[in-house]
């Protein structure tokens, strides 16, 4: 057999199963949006409209809007400065300090809402809201922010300065506009945990359509009302992909043979030195201090009466069992979605990819909502295999941005060399590709499993009978105000935490080449 | 060959599979119970019964509602044997639904028969009293509301808080119903959208009164007693006061136990009803941690409650409680 016919092969019989697996795992994420259109089909058009327009939902939707576009700018000029700081000043101690930035990752958002309302009882409402989870969430923009900073070409720079550009003229015309992708990607991310997010703004009692979502769960199970709620939350994040996509545009910002470039020179803080170091310490005072100290007095007011070892032992070994399960799940469906993307883009190609994101948008409560009434009567009804699919449509988005990157450096020449070697199609893309693409497989399944660790109502709605979580554990004690009970989950989860953040760091300081 | 791609998928297939039975519930002389009550109480309650009779039970936790609806959506397909409600409402759900199984005599007349729902299919497990509790420095005592009606009236605007979105407070609105009518309870709630700070759980609602972010709520009676048993950190500035006079403000509400018609394991299901409303099920309540009131036949509850007869609770019939009205009363409102 020739060569050309041989890789002619390949492609066919590769696209082929390729492309079935991934329109398969699509449809799977199209599900949770086209069952509230059902929904909404079913219960009329007059009924349809009575449950969403009404003052309630013009409160939560007052309430969502102004907590998301006031916490993302906040969080994007916090990472921008912390970023710039650690990566292009002469910060004392920069590398600690750009640990430091991202450690506050470790501490779910519930955590931090547990922790300041201990200090601060009387704290609620949206300047809480917005406080809180800036402080939560930041660390997800400054990632990007940074590794962008690190990637930046200092020619660039030089060229704008000796064309007589100032350096406040440099930041605004050439490093900001390159930082775009960056912004929008992390941007969005925290906007979209903004409108998922339940647990912090129980504990600061600000009413977001998640929370109305789930106390309508409550009260109905699955009523049309939550369905419908969960429709106009679903509106809110196709608004935000269109924004993110937006802010993205068109702009070209690769060189062409980007060649070496040197590393950026770092600029001098001169008097500035003492304010940086001072809002750095404020940030990590407020990030992460509050939460270790907070707990730790929740630990020593518990005593050794909170270390209940017989209910947190198998809650500790479910929550590692379902996050390792479920990473592990995610990934391999977003393989066939991540290699198509890179190796066979087209425009059908991109719908698919469109409806993964668009379920990945979605809060947990929507998708497990649909889950339940779906799988209700079936024999996969609140099995594992439920949640798992759960987790998947959550998460597949985390899991295949991270996937694609690696792919994308794969040289696809040595797919074809290792068929024309005479492997078998599945064969040569595990010896080659999938190989190279295991450290950005690595990362996703961290980002995966640090988001199923600390996952309430999805693994609430759908786990198996007799399933506890740490963050089951932490819920249900935290809500009879038992903050000491409580206490020595919080720690775990930010314990087994910690190693998945510190891969994520080293893996974004690793694609930047530094 | 099988390429090692597909033989990871395999194994990853065939762990998922072997861990399905291991979560899920069908070892035998096992019953799965459906608990919407105080998630320890009932810890406490399976602990005991499990050491008795060796039968285990895996506890799912939920609310009241969610699992009432939940029952009708599963039907004769639950995985559940037992359901254990805070409130009557949602049992009254699942009865009007026909799911509970006809409960033999020795169960029920473990309890008095003036609180026994008519229906025969479900039974009083413990029970809970309305109260208002109140900062006492913020609040003195010939200030305090006489009904929980006038919690409506404007002066009370900012003053007062309340969990709405939980199960107990929605059965006090079911009773306010039965005893006042829809369109005054409806009035009430509108009301209360607009006087009320509003809390997730009794136990928030405690918390903020004894920080003096509201002069008083209201809540269950046991939250203050627990929390007085405990540190006292989110009470020691309250007291409580009980509405008594029959107001709806005096509300005493049935939690509720049933065996789902569905269950495959009845002869279980039934002899932990019958612990449970019988001597070793309301001991627990009387010297637990949870100060809920004990129902069954000449139990008595913990010496620190004030006793059930002395509270001047409205008659309401619990089988009479519409939880649907509720739902829908308090979403017009713009409380849900």
């Amino acid at each position: 057999m020739s060569l050309d016919t041989s890789l002619v092969a390949v492609r066919r019989s590769r696209y082929g199963w390729m492309s079935a697996a991934a329109v398969l795992v699509s449809a799977a994420a199209a599900v949770p949006i086209g069952f509230i259109l059902w929904i909404a089909a079913k219960i009329g058009w007059s009924t349809t409209v009575g449950l969403i327009v009404r003052p309630r939902v013009g409160e939560l939707l007052i309430n969502t809007v102004l907590v998301v576009s006031l916490t993302v700018p906040l969080s994007g000029a916090l990472a921008l400065t912390l970023a710039w700081l650690t990566e292009r000043t002469n910060l004392p101690g920069a590398r600690i300090w750009s640990w430091l930035a991202v450690a506050p990752l470790t501490v779910p958002a519930f955590v931090h809402g547990y922790a300041w309302t201990t200090l601060f009882p009387s704290m609620h409402g949206l300047a809480a809201a917005v406080l809180i989870s800036t402080l939560a969430y930041s660390p997800f923009l400054y990632l990007p922010i940074a590794a962008a900073l690190r990637r930046l070409d200092p020619a660039l720079e030089d060229i704008a300065a000796s064309l007589g550009q100032t350096r406040s003229g440099i930041f605004r015309r050439v490093v900001l506009p390159q930082l775009r992708i960056a912004l929008g990607g992390g941007g969005l991310l925290v906007g979209l945990h903004l409108l998922a997010e339940y647990g912090l703004f129980v504990f600061i009692r600000f009413d977001t359509f998640t929370t109305a979502i789930i106390d309508q769960y409550k009260s109905t199970y699955n009523g049309p009302a939550a369905n419908m709620l969960g429709g106009v939350l679903i509106v809110c994040c196709l608004v935000l992909l269109a924004l993110d996509s937006r802010i993205r545009g068109n702009r070209r910002f690769a060189r062409l043979g980007p060649g070496a470039a040197r590393g950026a020179p770092r600029h001098d803080l001169g008097r500035m030195r003492a304010a940086a170091l001072l809002l750095c310490g404020a940030l990590v005072a407020a990030g992460l201090g509050v939460p270790l100290l907070t707990l730790g007095h929740w630990l020593v007011a518990g005593g050794v009466a909170a270390w209940r070892f017989e209910e947190i032992g198998p809650a500790l070994g479910e929550t590692l069992l379902l996050s390792a399960l479920g990473a592990v799940a995610t990934t391999i469906a977003a393989i066939p979605m991540a290699w198509l993307s890179v190796r066979a883009p087209n425009k059908f190609q991109r719908v698919l990819e469109g409806c993964n994101y668009m379920a990945g948008a979605l809060p947990g409560v929507v998708i497990a909502l649909a889950l339940v009434t779906i799988t209700v009567g079936l024999p996969i009804y609140q099995s594992l295999i439920t949640l798992l699919l759960a987790y998947v449509l959550l998460y597949l988005p985390r899991a295949m941005l991270s996937l694609r990157t690696s792919i994308a450096q794969a040289p696809v020449e040595l797919e074809q060399a290792a068929a024309s070697l005479g492997r078998s199609p599945r064969r040569a893309l595990w010896a080659t590709t999938i190989r190279l693409a295991a450290p950005g497989a690595a990362s996703g399944m961290a980002l995966v499993a640090l988001g199923i660790m600390t996952e309430l109502p999805a693994t609430q709605m759908l786990a198996p009978n007799g399933t506890h979580t740490l963050a089951t554990g932490f819920w249900s004690y935290s809500g009879e105000i038992d903050y000491a009970a409580a206490a020595p989950y919080a720690l775990f989860m930010i314990l087994f935490s910690m190693p998945l953040t510190c891969l994520l760091y080293a893996q974004s300081r690793r694609l930047s080449g530094r | 060959m099988k390429s090692p791609l597909s033989i990871v998928v395999a194994i990853a297939a065939t762990a998922i599979a072997s861990l399905v039975p291991a979560m899920a519930q069908n070892a035998d002389a096992t019953i799965t119970v459906y608990n919407a009550q105080h998630s320890s109480l009932t810890k406490a309650w399976i602990a005991a019964f499990t050491k008795t009779t060796g039968i285990k039970v895996i506890q799912r936790d939920g609310e009241d509602d969610e699992f009432s609806n939940q029952l009708v959506q599963e039907g004769d397909k639950s995985p559940a044997d037992v359901l254990l409600t805070e409130n009557s409402p949602a049992m009254v759900v699942v009865d009007n639904a026909k799911l509970f199984m006809p409960l033999s005599s020795d169960i029920r007349s473990q309890l008095p028969e003036a609180i026994r729902p008519s229906s025969g299919r479900w039974v009083p497990i413990a029970a809970r009293s309305t109260v208002f509790a109140y900062n006492k420095t913020k609040l003195a005592a010939d200030k305090l509301p006489k009904s929980i009606m006038d919690l409506a009236l404007p002066e009370w605007k900012g003053r007062w808080g309340a969990s709405p979105a939980g199960p107990d407070f929605q059965a006090i609105v079911s009773a306010m119903i039965e005893l006042k009518g829809s369109a005054a309870t409806s009035d009430w709630l509108k009301a209360m959208k607009a006087n009320a700070v509003i809390y997730r759980g009794n136990g928030a609602v405690l918390k903020a009164i004894n920080a003096g972010q509201i002069d008083g709520g209201i809540i269950y009676h046991y939250y203050w007693f627990g929390d007085q048993a405990k540190t006292g950190e989110n009470s020691k500035n309250t007291e409580l006061h009980y509405f008594r006079n029959r107001d709806p403000g005096a509300f005493v509400s049935l939690s509720g136990g049933g065996i789902l018609a569905s269950s495959k394991h009845k002869k279980e299901a039934e002899t932990f009803l019958k612990w449970l409303t019988g001597k070793g099920g309301q001991e627990i309540l009387r010297t637990g941690t949870s100060f809920e009131y004990a129902v069954g036949n000449g139990e008595t509850s913990n010496p620190k409650l004030v006793p059930l007869d002395e509270l001047a609770a409205p008659t309401v019939d619990p089988s009479k409680l519409n939880s649907k009205e509720v739902i829908d009363l308090m979403t017009e409102a713009g409380l849900l």
